[in-house]
């Protein structure tokens, strides 16, 4: 295809840089400075081609302008087809050749679902014409727009989004780690640690305890480790009678927490034992030989321990230079670029998104308000002000469904709830309406997941 | 050299209106309206419990929501959602839906 005057773009004139695009600040300058109606006066008698016959060869370009999107899960996935569609230059820098997905992966450690039922490929992205790179981001130069990859590949960008999930924070336990976490699974990350926590589960003696340690906010899926307890309990009441589950919390308070313990009333009392912040729940230390489980008050053994720890954003949102102290990435409410590097967006658990929730429906419904976002910038025009939404589903038992819901604006630099929207379920509702949300529940992971992946 | 700006300025308005033009091959989704396929799928599935809602009514989608923001019609989530949305910007959202077939 012949490229049109349109699809021209000058080069840098850096010598360092030979053949790379313009970072966008330089073309949107210039693209103000066309406005100036001297310039514009002179440019009159230029035609197309006069104008291209005055460019050195090597000058001419294409000009679709280029992102590069780090992460493939939920957020980057969804991210770089809405940017392919829209008519740019997408490549997509992921390390792993399958997504593992983290909703319905509680279900997996129960044994109500096998995990390959959380795999999803991106045979379906390829095909959209999106550049696929298997491979880890080591270093961002947010001034040169260059990202580098482990084996020393180049990649430039007029725009970089990031979405890099989590890291968990081993180094925030005394005693967890890497290795521990082979003798007490945290499976945040879904995998091979949900099928260990389930293998555990599975072969653990009935009559011991589970210990569920739960870390302070933030963290990736508020509802989770409630969703968890509860199916680790439905495990229990069903195969393992005489076993409890204690739930050791870092915090008083937690999302549905009223649905939650009204549920564990009805269907789990006397199994399941919720202890928080004030009533000495905080895990300070692990030691995993032993599998015991410290408190300032109490030690507590465990026939099976899953430590959830505190996280923070994905490692290359640090190396970007986009993360602040929190460990979290502060970003602008309207764009998801970055507070801290210009033509970096972040998107999905990584970021400081105020209300939303740090889940897979937060991070699919921002990636398609970043994705709208960088086409506007790219094009030099200012974006809508967008609203959001994010529903989340909690599973207290199989065939019994709770949710949250919220709708987000920008306000104050941050995304808040619109006030009077939003909420949970009804507390006192029938079991239909708890049924039918536990398939909504499902609908909306077959949904989702056929949206970023299918 | 003194015609190089010049060249420069030529050649970023095309690309703005490149970029422009490849956004509007679909009609830009008004506020709110990109999250709605986190839970109603694009395209039509057997055994789905959410409803498929792309290419249906403007008129018909208005009229639930204003429904349910009103409560005159039970739901789960989309009761609550419903609510974080005005008249106009529902009607936004109702009529980029049926343009989605």
């Amino acid at each position: 295809m012949r490229a049109r005057l349109q699809d021209v773009l000058l080069p840098s004139s850096d010598p360092a840089m030979p053949g790379h695009f313009l970072p966008q600040g330089e073309k949107v300058a210039r693209a103000q400075a066309s406005r100036s109606p001297t310039r514009r006066a002179l440019l009159g008698g230029l035609t197309a081609v006069s104008l291209a016959s005055i460019l050195p060869r090597p000058a001419i370009a294409q000009a679709r302008p280029k992102v590069v999107v780090i992460g493939g899960g939920f957020g980057g996935a969804t991210a770089a087809r809405e940017l392919k569609r829209a008519g740019l230059d997408v490549t997509l820098v992921e390390a792993n050749a399958t997504y593992v997905a983290c909703p319905f992966s509680n279900e997996v450690i129960a044994g109500l679902r096998p995990l390959e039922g959380q795999f999803f490929g991106y045979d379906a992205i390829r095909r959209e014409g999106i550049e696929l790179v298997q491979a880890t981001a080591t270093r961002i130069d947010a001034e040169a727009r260059r990202v580098t990859l482990a084996d020393g590949a180049q990649l430039s960008y007029d725009r970089l989004v990031l979405a890099p999930g989590i890291e968990l924070r081993f180094d925030a336990l005394p005693g967890y780690g890497e290795d521990a976490a082979e003798q007490m699974p945290h499976a945040w990350k879904a995998g091979s640690q949900t099928l260990l926590l389930r293998r555990q589960l599975e072969a653990m003696e009935d009559g011991g305890t589970v210990v569920i340690s739960v870390p302070p906010n933030p963290y990736r899926c508020p509802p989770g480790p409630y969703e968890r307890a509860s199916l680790i309990a439905h495990f229990l009441k069903t195969r393992k009678p005489r076993s409890k589950l204690l739930v050791l919390d870092a915090k008083d308070t937690f999302s549905k927490q009223r649905l939650f313990e009204q549920g564990w009333k009805e269907l789990y009392s006397n199994r399941l034992e919720w202890v928080g912040l004030a009533g000495g729940g905080q895990v300070t230390a692990v030691e995993p030989a032993t599998r015991t489980l410290v408190t300032d008050f109490a030690r507590h053994g465990a026939a099976v321990a899953n430590v959830i720890p505190p996280q923070r954003a994905g490692r290359i949102a640090e190396i970007a230079g986009v993360a602040d102290r929190s460990g979290w990435c502060p970003i602008d409410p309207v764009t998801f670029e970055s507070r801290l590097r210009a033509g970096i967006h972040v998107i999905g658990d990584s970021a400081i998104a105020g209300g939303m929730p740090k889940s897979a429906f937060s991070a699919n419904a921002q990636a398609k308000v970043c994705a709208a976002a960088v086409v506007d910038l790219l094009a030099d025009k200012e974006p809508a002000t967008p609203k959001l939404i994010n529903t989340c589903y909690s599973l207290v038992a199989p065939g019994y469904g709770i949710s949250v819901a919220g709708v987000y604006r920008p306000r104050n630099g941050l995304l808040a709830d619109v006030e009077g929207a939003g909420g949970t379920s009804p507390l006192e509702a029938p079991r239909q309406t708890r049924e039918l949300e536990a398939a909504y529940a499902e609908a909306w992971f077959r949904t989702i997941t056929a949206d970023v992946f299918g | 050299m003194r015609c190089l700006p010049v060249a420069f300025a030529v050649a970023a308005i095309p690309l703005a209106t490149a970029a422009q033009e490849a956004s509007g091959l679909r009609r830009v989704a008004p506020p709110g309206a990109s999250s709605c396929s986190g839970c109603h799928a694009s395209r039509p599935a057997a055994g789905l419990a959410v409803p498929w809602i792309a290419g249906r009514p403007a008129a018909e989608i208005a009229d639930l929501m204003a429904a349910f923001r009103a409560g005159e019609r039970s739901g789960t989530v989309m009761t609550r959602i419903a609510r974080g949305f005005s008249p106009e910007e529902t009607r936004a959202i109702a009529e980029w839906l049926e343009g989605q077939r």
